[in-house]
C-alpha cells in the first residue's frame, strides 16, 4: 500500500508546481462561467415557461461547474501515452506492482491536484462576487463533500480506462476527442442536466457521467434531497466499481497482446 | 506582395501535403473537431427547447450569430498557429532564425501551418448559419452576400489580432499567457449569442475594447432587417466588420513594436 501511497503523493506533488498556469486558467474559467452565468439569466428572464430549476440553482449549478472543470476525466495522461510509444512501458510491466493499482493513483492524483488548485480560489470569488450561494443546508454540505469523493474514483476509473485504450490506439486523440464530447455534455458542463428535454432525463440520470458533476451539484443546490445521498453514492460506486472490472480485464488483455514498439 | 503571396502559397501547399500523410488521423481528428464544436450548438437547441426563445430572439437568429462566429474563428485557427505556438519560439531562441530570412516575420509564422482539420468548426458553422437562413427565409442579395463575406473577413481579423497581440506579449513574459483565452474562446462563446442579451459593461467592453460586437451583432440585425434594441443605424450595421480589420492593423503596429524589443532567449 505505501508504494501506492508515494506514487499518489510524488504526482501530486509535481502538478502542484504549476501555480502560474493555474492563475490563468482561473482567469478564464471566471471570465466562461460569468458568460454562462448571464446567458442563462437572460432565458430565465425572458421566457414564461415553466423550468425544472430554479435561477438561483441554475447559477450554484454554473460555477461548481468551473471550479470542478479540471476534474473531468478528458485528458490522457501524456507520459503513459509516451511509454507507450517509445516503447519503455515494457519497463511498467516489470515493476513488482499490480499495474491498474499503480496507473489508478497516478490518475487519482492527476485528477485531484489541478481540481484543488483551481476549485478554491475560483469558488471563493464567485461565494464572495459572482452570487453564488452556499449549499442549502448542512445536510446538503455533507452530501456533496461525500458524493465529491466518490466523483473523483469516478472520474479516475473512467480516466484509466482511457489511458488503457492506448494500448490499442497508440495515438489515442480520437478517443479523447469523443470521450471529451460525451463527458462534456452528459456530466451537466454544457447545460445542466435537468434542463434537458424531459424523454432524456432517465437516460442521463442512470449515465456514468451524471455522477460526475450533475448529481453532486444538485445535492449542493437542494434540487435533490440529501437524504437521497446514498442512492447518488450508490450509482457513483457502482459505476466506479463496473469501470474498474472491465479496465482491468481490458488491461489483462492488452498485456498479451501489447506490442512494445521501438528497438 | 505579389512574391509574398506566392511565397505564403507554397507554405500552405508544404502543410497540405504534410497533413495528408495520415489520412485517417486527419479525417478522425476533423471529424472529432466537427464533433466537439457542434457540442456547443446542442447546448443551445436544448436551451431553446426548454425555454422557446431568448427576449426577442429565436433559434432560427441565434443560429446566424452562432454560424457567423464560429466560421470566422475557424478561419483564424486555421492560419495561426504560427503565433499561437510563438512563445515556444522565444523560449528555445528560435525566433533568431526567422529574423535571419529576407522575409517578414508575419510572412513566416502565418505560413508555419495551414490547420485543415478546422473544417470541422467551419462547416459545423456553416450548417448553422444555413439552417438559421433557410428557415428564416433571408431575402439574399449581392450586397448581403457580400455583407457575409465582409463579416467573415473581419471576423476572423478580429482574432488574427487577438492571437498576434498573444504572440506579442511573449517578447515581454516569454511564457505564453493563457488569459487571451478568455477573449478568443470566450469571445466566440459571447457572441453566440445577440450581445443586447449581457450586462451593460460587459457589452461595452466586448464593443469598445474588443469589438466584436461589430463582426457579429451588428452585420447580422442587417441581415436580419431588424430594428437593433440597443438603437444603432443601418449604415453603422453594414460598415462594423471593417473595425475587425482596423483592430488587425493595429495589432500588428503592436507585433512591430515587439520584434524591435526582442532579445534572444537560449544558448
Amino acid at each position: 500500500m505505501s508504494a501506492y501511497w508515494a506514487i499518489f503523493s510524488a504526482r501530486l506533488r509535481m502538478l502542484l508546481q504549476y501555480r502560474a498556469a493555474a492563475l490563468a486558467g482561473l482567469s478564464t474559467q471566471l471570465f466562461w462561467g460569468l458568460i454562462r452565468v448571464m446567458a442563462f439569466e437572460a432565458f430565465y428572464r425572458s421566457s414564461a415557461a415553466v423550468v425544472p430549476m430554479p435561477v438561483e440553482q441554475v447559477v450554484d449549478y454554473i460555477w461548481l461547474g468551473q471550479a470542478f472543470l479540471m476534474l473531468l476525466p478528458i485528458r490522457l495522461d501524456s507520459e503513459i501515452r509516451a511509454m507507450v510509444r517509445s516503447g519503455t512501458i515494457a519497463y511498467e510491466l516489470v515493476r513488482p506492482l499490480d499495474l491498474y493499482n499503480f496507473w489508478y493513483m497516478r490518475t487519482v492524483a492527476s485528477c485531484l491536484a489541478p481540481t484543488t488548485l483551481r476549485c478554491v480560489p475560483l469558488l471563493l470569488l464567485a461565494l464572495l462576487l459572482f452570487g453564488m450561494r452556499l449549499p442549502s443546508s448542512p445536510a446538503a454540505a455533507t452530501a456533496f463533500a461525500l458524493t465529491m469523493v466518490s466523483a473523483l474514483l469516478l472520474a479516475a476509473a473512467i480516466s484509466n480506462l482511457l489511458n488503457i485504450t492506448l494500448m490499442w490506439t497508440v495515438a489515442g486523440e480520437g478517443t479523447a476527442g469523443i470521450m471529451q464530447v460525451a463527458t462534456f455534455l452528459f456530466c451537466g458542463m454544457i447545460v445542466p442536466l435537468p434542463l434537458f428535454p424531459d424523454w432524456m432525463q432517465p437516460l442521463l440520470n442512470y449515465s456514468p457521467f451524471a455522477g460526475l458533476m450533475d448529481l453532486p451539484f444538485r445535492l449542493y443546490t437542494g434540487h435533490i434531497s440529501s437524504d437521497q445521498v446514498t442512492t447518488v453514492l450508490a450509482r457513483q460506486l457502482g459505476w466506479t466499481f463496473a469501470l474498474v472490472i472491465f479496465s482491468r480485464w481490458l488491461l489483462a488483455r492488452g498485456t498479451r497482446v501489447l506490442v512494445a514498439q521501438g528497438g | 506582395m505579389l512574391d509574398a503571396l506566392r511565397l505564403y502559397g507554397r507554405y500552405v501547399g508544404v502543410s497540405f501535403r504534410s497533413q495528408m500523410q495520415y489520412r485517417t488521423s486527419f479525417i478522425m481528428l476533423t471529424l472529432g473537431h466537427f464533433l466537439m464544436t457542434g457540442l456547443e450548438f446542442l447546448g443551445v437547441w436544448v436551451l431553446f427547447e426548454r425555454f422557446k426563445n431568448l427576449g426577442q430572439w429565436q433559434l432560427e437568429e441565434v443560429c446566424l450569430f452562432y454560424g457567423l462566429i464560429n466560421m470566422a474563428f475557424a478561419l483564424t485557427d486555421a492560419t495561426s498557429r504560427g503565433f499561437d505556438m510563438f512563445s515556444s519560439l522565444v523560449k528555445a531562441g528560435d525566433f533568431d532564425r526567422l529574423l535571419l530570412r529576407p522575409r517578414s516575420t508575419v510572412l513566416q509564422l502565418a505560413g508555419q501551418e495551414f490547420t485543415l482539420r478546422r473544417i470541422g468548426r467551419f462547416s459545423q458553422g456553416l450548417i448553422v448559419f444555413a439552417y438559421g437562413a433557410q428557415t428564416l427565409g433571408i431575402d439574399w442579395s449581392i450586397a448581403k452576400v457580400g455583407l457575409v463575406m465582409l463579416t467573415l473577413a473581419g471576423g476572423a481579423s478580429l482574432f488574427y489580432g487577438l492571437i498576434v497581440l498573444q504572440a506579442t506579449m511573449a517578447f515581454w513574459t516569454t511564457e505564453s499567457l493563457e488569459v487571451m483565452n478568455t477573449v478568443t474562446y470566450g469571445g466566440v462563446q459571447t457572441a453566440q449569442y445577440p450581445i443586447d442579451i449581457y450586462r451593460t459593461w460587459f457589452r461595452r467592453f466586448f464593443t469598445y475594447i474588443i469589438p466584436l460586437a461589430c463582426i457579429s451583432y451588428y452585420p447580422s440585425l442587417a441581415l436580419l432587417e431588424k430594428e437593433d434594441p440597443l438603437g444603432s443605424s443601418g449604415t453603422f450595421q453594414w460598415l462594423s466588420p471593417c473595425i475587425g480589420i482596423i483592430f488587425l492593423a493595429l495589432c500588428m503596429q503592436a507585433w512591430k513594436v515587439g520584434v524591435r524589443h526582442y532579445r534572444s532567449t537560449g544558448s
